[in-house]
């Protein structure tokens, strides 16, 4: 089994993985981060979505062999003290309901406000609506990603 | 209800000793025959708190040296906001301070809690009365213990905040009375406030769990394990009629960290199942790894040959009384689905309830209408796929993870393990979701039969593929109505025909029953080895939908504007009842109704705003949507939601009102896209791919909600939104495109109509 060293919230990791497994298993198998959630291993869903170089992608599928020297930020990441303004508004807007799929929101939506600080109501349907939220919190996550944008 | 007095100042007051006798006989009537135990009122006993043990003071509250007050949550937690609502049940009563809350879901423990099933929209209805009395138990022991260190008359203290005021200025914590206070004996009677005393009940809390949602600190099933805990996949049948006949184990051995493969027994072929033990395989392979990707990959590379089975029975003990449940062989599709319920529907089919004669006043009026609706079967897709981490040792079983009933599961592990209930420890996760699906929790039973042969702690995990391919659906259903309307264009009789595979959804006493006088119910179903389960409302999801949409028709045919029509029934419900055991209040369904359309404006939009109304009864609670349709990207669209719920008392609102924008927009999906099909016994989706679910883009702009001011006693609310938004959103699509959408998912029809 080859070992990989990756860069995981802002520390240097090393694993011992198959070459084709995806970041998602590697995170939460070998570096028990489980904010990072399985949702259908076939990037359709969301829940699984971290920053690798900064861009939001779908860590199911993604192997650990492509990371390479890619900075990967998780949800246990994303800020300090869980006080980024995205997690702040999710949190006073109530948004969530059965939670699993919000720490996937949450860093899509990260990812898109660090390119579009200012996204319209039609930018924000299109970047995120490659993530599902069975409960149906969608309006209240468009709110909280608006909400942040203000902050 | 439960026996109590309104005191002279207009205080309810609580038997505790005398009347829990009393109590206990009330509650177990209106809960359906569940067990209710109330050993916690007296919890007497000597505790010295430290700082890692706090004072129980019951079995729902604990008090820490520090000031922390932990609530103890019976029910399991998968969206419904029971983690922070029933929380301020007991704070409210408690008269603590909200800052000082903390929640922790409890183990599964019948001897302290009722009712922990999270399901039927039931949590805080049956929950109400035990957690205000937990709370006001709570407070009365801390006033007791104040008086007596004191040497003051109880009558002459007050709780607020967490403290204790009495007279001269003195005052102590919560804190600091406890140990003293887990020492006495609550006294017979106990005082709960009147609603209109409640301050925190009532008020907007965030989720008390909302800081770990969005860190993403392990909450869910899906994330627990301890230290060498194996990964356990599971190989399945790939269609509901077939068998494991024989696997290729020894290969996939050799893969690169697989740890174990074999074919085990879930359930044992003579075991007698409970109403909740559904699942239509029981003989599978299980692969144990290290790694989760690895275990993917040897259930991938797993060599299989399945064969067919003939009919057979199983088996069960349905609410106390013994069944053999037949079991169809052959290998089911959608098609012959769908001709077996028309055949059906044209048989002479049981009747449910007759009022009048409802054959000769359709053969008797002009103005009669018939229209039959279809909606196929429903995978409940919650976004955490099934697992369940399971360490069966020689000391006892522990199970923890994601399940909303584990009332239903104790006795199906312990018979499994062979080891008596008690020695099962139950402990319950947050869930990814539930809608019904987790009350059926064979995983856990699989999840301990794997950990009892490898003799380690496991973790089984499904993937989305097993979780949307194993079963437990919403049935497939059809329903044919028949109405007929006289020279007054009055509803003179109307006829509801329900089918399903394999159960019909026809709920008889419900309205319009004892609006009519003319009423026919009439319901049967088609056998299956498809496993079906609870999904949000039950059978009410496909009434509610139905039902409303044809009103709808037989207002229009009428002449009548659809509030109008609706209101017109009500009015004759309550002025003139037809029949029995009608199942809903009148006056309060009329309600949502006036209040939904006072609040979208319904009478003054303009003609150009193609618009659509639904209301159902059903969970204890009423429900009324409005939905407004629009042009969006060349299809149309819900657009506003303006919707009206009759629940009670709100206890949380800025959750209860995200539980019905999420009903709405739930309802929205699974009416425009929801859709599970067959072939060859084969779910044709088993991924996001091709199971299509609503996502943001698709989702109506607003979702306005409003609660029926009410001081009764809290009822449903998870599921009495969901199935009236279908029929909305219908009735406006009619508006918009001059079609009436008889089938599920609409999706179909509309892009036909853009072709």
């Amino acid at each position: 089994m080859p070992t990989y060293q990756i860069n995981v919230n802002g520390a240097s990791r090393e694993v011992d993985a198959d070459a084709d497994t995806p970041l998602l298993w590697v995170l939460r198998d070998d570096l028990d981060l489980h904010g990072t959630k399985f949702g259908c291993g076939m990037a359709m869903c969301g829940a699984c979505t971290v920053h690798v170089g900064g861009n939001a992608v779908r860590s199911c599928s993604v192997p650990v062999s492509a990371v390479g020297s890619n900075a990967v930020t998780t949800i246990e990441g994303l800020s300090e003290k869980g006080d980024h303004p995205l997690q702040i508004a999710w949190v006073e807007q109530d948004v969530a309901q059965c939670g699993y799929c919000q720490t996937g929101q949450i860093m899509n939506a990260a990812a898109l406000l660090k390119r579009n600080p200012n996204p319209s109501d039609e930018e924000i349907d299109s970047a995120m609506s490659g993530n599902i939220c069975r409960c149906g919190t969608y309006l209240r996550i468009k709110e909280a990603i608006k909400t942040a944008a203000k902050a | 209800m439960s026996e109590n007095i309104m005191s002279k100042t207009g205080r309810r007051l609580f038997r505790t000793s005398m009347g829990r006798r009393q109590f206990l006989k009330a509650s177990v009537a209106a809960s359906g025959g569940l067990m209710i135990n109330f050993s916690w009122l007296g919890t007497a006993q000597a505790q010295t708190a430290t700082d890692a043990q706090p004072v129980r003071l019951n079995a729902y509250i604990l008090v820490s040296l520090d000031g922390g007050i932990t609530a103890m949550v019976p029910n399991p937690e998968f969206g419904q906001n029971v983690m922070t609502s029933m929380p301020m049940i007991l704070a409210e009563e408690m008269d603590a301070n909200w800052e000082d809350i903390t929640a922790k879901t409890a183990d599964y423990s019948p001897d302290d809690y009722q009712r922990q099933f999270t399901g039927g929209s039931q949590s805080i209805r049956q929950g109400w009365q035990s957690l205000r009395m937990a709370g006001a138990g709570a407070k009365t022991l801390l006033l007791m213990a104040a008086a007596a260190k004191w040497q003051v008359p109880v009558a002459s203290l007050t709780a607020k905040n967490s403290v204790v005021s009495g007279p001269g200025g003195k005052s102590a914590t919560f804190a600091e009375l406890a140990q003293d206070a887990a020492l006495l004996t609550l006294p017979e009677e106990i005082a709960l406030k009147a609603p209109e005393d409640f301050s925190i009940v009532g008020q907007s809390k965030t989720n008390l769990e909302g800081h770990k949602v969005v860190t993403g600190q392990p909450l869910f099933g899906i994330d627990y394990k301890t230290e060498g805990t194996l990964i356990a996949g599971l190989v399945h049948p790939p269609a509901f009629g077939k068998t494991l006949d024989s696997a290729d184990l020894e290969t996939i051995k050799t893969m690169p960290g697989i740890m174990d493969a074999f074919v085990f027994d879930a359930m044992e072929p003579d075991y007698t199942r409970n109403y909740f033990d559904t699942t239509a395989f029981t003989k599978l392979i299980a692969i144990m790894g290290e790694k989760t990707w690895q275990v993917l990959k040897a259930k991938k590379a797993l060599q299989v040959k399945w064969k067919t089975f003939d009919s057979y029975s199983e088996k069960m003990d349905r609410f106390g009384t013994l069944v053999d449940m037949a079991i169809p062989g052959g290998l089911e599709s959608t098609a012959s689905h769908r001709e077996k319920m028309e055949a059906l529907l044209a048989s002479d089919l049981p009747v449910l309830r007759q009022d009048g004669d409802t054959a000769a006043a359709l053969a008797n009026n002009e103005k009669v209408i018939e229209r039959t609706y279809y909606a196929p079967y429903l995978a409940h897709n919650t976004m955490e796929p099934m697992n369940f981490y399971a360490n069966v040792t020689d000391d006892g079983v522990h199970v923890a993870g994601p399940l909303q009933a584990p009332g239903f599961i104790v006795n199906s592990v312990a018979s499994r393990l062979n080891v008596p209930p008690g020695k099962v420890r139950i402990e319950m996760t947050r869930m990814g979701g539930g809608f019904g699906r987790r009350a059926y929790s064979h995983y856990l039973v699989e999840a301990a039969a794997i950990s009892a042969r490898m003799k380690k702690p496991v973790k089984l995990m499904y993937t989305r593929e097993d979780d949307m391919t194993m079963g437990i659906y919403r049935p497939t259903y059809m329903a044919r109505f028949k109405a007929a309307l006289d020279e007054n264009n009055q509803l003179i009789a109307y006829q509801v025909d329900g089918v399903g595979v394999p159960e019909h959804s026809v709920h008889a006493d419900r309205f319009p029953a004892g609006a009519v006088p003319n009423y026919l119910a009439r319901g049967d179903a088609v056998q299956s080895n498809i496993t079906t389960g609870a999904f949000r409302a039950p059978r009410s999801n496909f009434m509610g939908a139905s039902e409303q949409a044809f009103l709808d028709e037989v207002a229009e045919l009428a002449g009548a504007d659809p509030i109008d029509f609706r209101l017109a029934l009500f009015e004759k419900a309550i002025s003139s009842p037809v029949g029995e055991h009608n199942d809903y209040d009148a006056a309060r369904y009329a309600g949502v109704l006036k209040q939904v359309r006072e609040q979208s404006g319904w009478d003054t939009l303009p003609a150009s705003v193609k618009k659509g109304v639904g209301a159902y009864y059903c969970h204890n609670s009423y429900a009324a949507h409005v939905v407004t349709v629009t042009e969006k990207n060349g299809s149309p669209r819900a657009d506003k939601v303006f919707s009206c719920v009759d629940c009670g008392i709100v206890v949380n609102p800025i959750a209860a009102s995200n539980m019905v924008q999420g009903a709405v927009i739930d309802g929205i999906g699974n009416a425009m896209f929801g859709e599970m099909t067959f072939t060859d016994g084969q779910a044709d989706k088993d991924n996001f791919n091709r199971y299509r679910m609503i996502r943001m883009n698709e989702t109506p702009s607003s979702v306005d909600v409003s609660f029926v001011k009410s001081h009764t006693d809290p009822t449903g609310l998870g599921e009495p939104p969901f199935p009236p938004i279908f029929a909305a959103l219908a009735n406006a699509l009619y508006q918009h495109t001059g079609e009436r959408f008889y089938e599920q998912p609409f999706v179909h029809k509309l892009e036909l109509l853009k072709a």
